[in-house]
């Protein structure tokens, strides 16, 4: 199951995945993502991007289990870990004014990075 | 396995009619350079600069650092698997123009990404401002997809790389050095007291501008495996990775890798430098646990006292960074990570993403969201518009008179994470 507020994603594999198309803020898929692993489900892919920072791509993309089971707290850690990251990062605000091209490139790098995990 | 690196070095960099190295001096026929890069019909135009130490020169959006050198003896070529045939190097001798560097800019996506200036405080951050930098201002043609821009760029940059260290190919080096890695058994017989010491070499694998290749393979798709440390020498590891510019590890830092020289250094005096295990950092936790997993287990397999582990970028990769440490760790071998810190413009926050007790033994690159300011210099090489659009740049970084107020993640290896950098609290 993929959780992702990236529309981009959702077109491209609405029709293969079960897609959780949230619209909202990268807190916001994060918020659904640690709520799904309370429920039972296990995170498959990290909720961090490598590089670009929370506070600079709206976007984000995150894989987690299609089955539930007893909760997962490795699952959970990194989540909570993940959540603390990204509020640390919110307290300085950006104010990107961005393009239309930009956030159409934010848009691919986290299609990107989540195909790397999909098409492994 | 045994490298001798010779070493020319070059003090000075001009244009002219033909291009050769004389009495420390690299001269470049701008003409040859620009059809290399126009070889590949996804460039329209290009424009090739010079930038010298102390010019006022900014250049920016840096993507990779390249060092020319050529293979002068042994088998293979440098850039193995990528430009030159998939050969093993790493023995015979190797030239190397010291002082040069090939500076590949580009709009690749509309944000990021990486100034290097060559004079004033920004200059004092990054180590490429020491160097006589030939910079490559490649045009893409329109329409062209962004993976295929960030390719046809970094092979540019590979190309003239080759090209300039091809004119070292019979000269005679300024100074040599020779690095010498014995097999397992010869070690153990030669060193018996010595403690068995590796490096485990993390490298960035997640995607567009996150890729790192390694004798041609995009390391996301390989297991953990092992090297022997010259053949990183030889360019048996390129970067692909151009995303925040502070923390990459571009080509010149793998050529270069401060970690294998160091180790080098004390080898058979105070440590067995036993080789170097190449880890990927995927996104997929599963690969994060198999990586790991295998990194424990031929840190075990070769019975090593101790390791230093260097990761490359942030967030994500600090898990794949934990993980390997606590397990290496839990085969009772002692480890050293190398990282870089987010730690919040006051340096008060958790550093990190990630945390164990096991980490206990940490070398920092510095705190990359430390403010700084830039001074307006009198020539901007590439594309100055984009400083509101880099990694720690934000809207207004960019100030009317040209100066810029950022993040010091916007420098060009300011805090890069195998330690090849300017800051110090010494």
């Amino acid at each position: 199951m993929i959780i992702t507020n990236n529309n981009s994603v959702y077109e491209k594999y609405n029709a293969h995945y079960d897609i959780v198309l949230i619209d909202g803020s990268f807190k916001d898929v994060l918020i659904r993502t640690r709520d799904k692993i309370h429920e039972g489900y296990e995170l498959l892919t990290h909720p961090l991007s490598s590089s670009v920072k929370p506070n600079e791509t709206p976007f984000k993309s995150i894989i987690i289990s299609d089955i539930r089971g007893n909760i997962n707290y490795d699952s959970l850690i990194i989540i909570e870990n993940s959540i603390i990251t990204y509020d640390k990062f919110n307290k300085v605000k950006m104010n990107y004014k961005f393009s239309e091209k930009i956030i159409e490139d934010f848009k691919l790098i986290d299609l990107t990075v989540l195909e790397s995990a999909l098409n492994r | 396995m045994k490298l001798e690196l010779g070493y020319i070095f070059i003090k000075d960099i001009q244009f002219a009619d033909v291009s050769k190295v004389e009495n420390g001096t690299l001269y470049v026929n701008k003409e040859v350079v620009k059809s290399i890069i126009l070889e590949d019909q996804n460039f329209i135009s290009a424009e090739v600069e010079l930038a010298r130490p102390g010019e006022s020169i900014r250049i920016m959006p840096v993507k990779d650092v390249i060092e020319p050198r050529v293979k002068v003896e042994g088998p293979g070529g440098i850039f193995p698997g990528m430009v030159n045939k998939v050969v093993t190097v790493g023995s015979g001798k190797t030239n190397v123009l010291k002082g040069a560097a090939v500076v590949t800019t580009g709009k690749i996506v509309g944000f990021q990404e990486g100034i290097i200036d060559m004079t004033g405080t920004g200059a004092e951050y990054t180590p490429f401002s020491k160097l006589n930098n030939l910079v490559l201002v490649c045009e893409p043609k329109d329409g062209l997809k962004q993976h295929e821009h960030e390719k046809a760029l970094r092979f540019a940059g590979y190309k003239v790389a080759l090209y300039l260290g091809e004119l070292a190919r019979s000269l005679t080096p300024d100074e040599t050095e020779t690095f010498e890695t014995l097999s397992v058994t010869e070690g153990i017989k030669a060193y018996p007291e010595l403690p068995r010491i590796a490096y485990v070499l993390m490298l960035q694998s997640q995607g567009l501008m996150h890729d790192t290749y390694v004798y041609g393979v995009d390391a996301k798709q390989s297991l953990t495996t092992m090297l022997y440390p010259t053949e990183i020498m030889d360019g048996a590891i390129v970067s692909g990775n151009c995303v925040s510019a502070c923390d990459k590890n571009t080509t010149y830092h793998h050529l270069n890798n401060p970690v294998v020289h160091d180790l080098f250094a004390e080898h058979g005096k105070t440590l067995n430098f036993v080789g170097v295990i190449i880890t990927n950092e995927n996104v997929y936790l599963a690969d994060k646990e198999r990586s790991s997993d295998w990194s424990a287990k031929l840190a075990e397999f070769l019975g090593l006292d101790g390791v230093l582990i260097s990761q490359e970028g942030f967030g994500n990769p600090d898990t794949d960074l934990i993980m390997n440490c606590k397990k290496i760790e839990a085969k009772g071998i002692k480890t050293v990570i190398i990282t870089d810190e987010y730690a919040g413009r006051d340096g008060s926050s958790q550093s990190l993403a990630d945390a164990d007790a096991s980490a206990n033994a940490v070398v920092t690159g510095g705190n990359a969201n430390e403010v700084i300011e830039l001074p307006a210099l009198d020539k901007v090489i590439g594309y100055a518009e984009v400083a509101d659009r880099i990694a720690g740049g934000y809207d207004g970084s960019l100030h009317a008179d040209g100066s810029i107020t950022a993040e010091l993640q916007v420098i060009t290896g300011a805090t890069n994470e195998m330690g090849f950098n300017k800051l110090s609290a010494r």
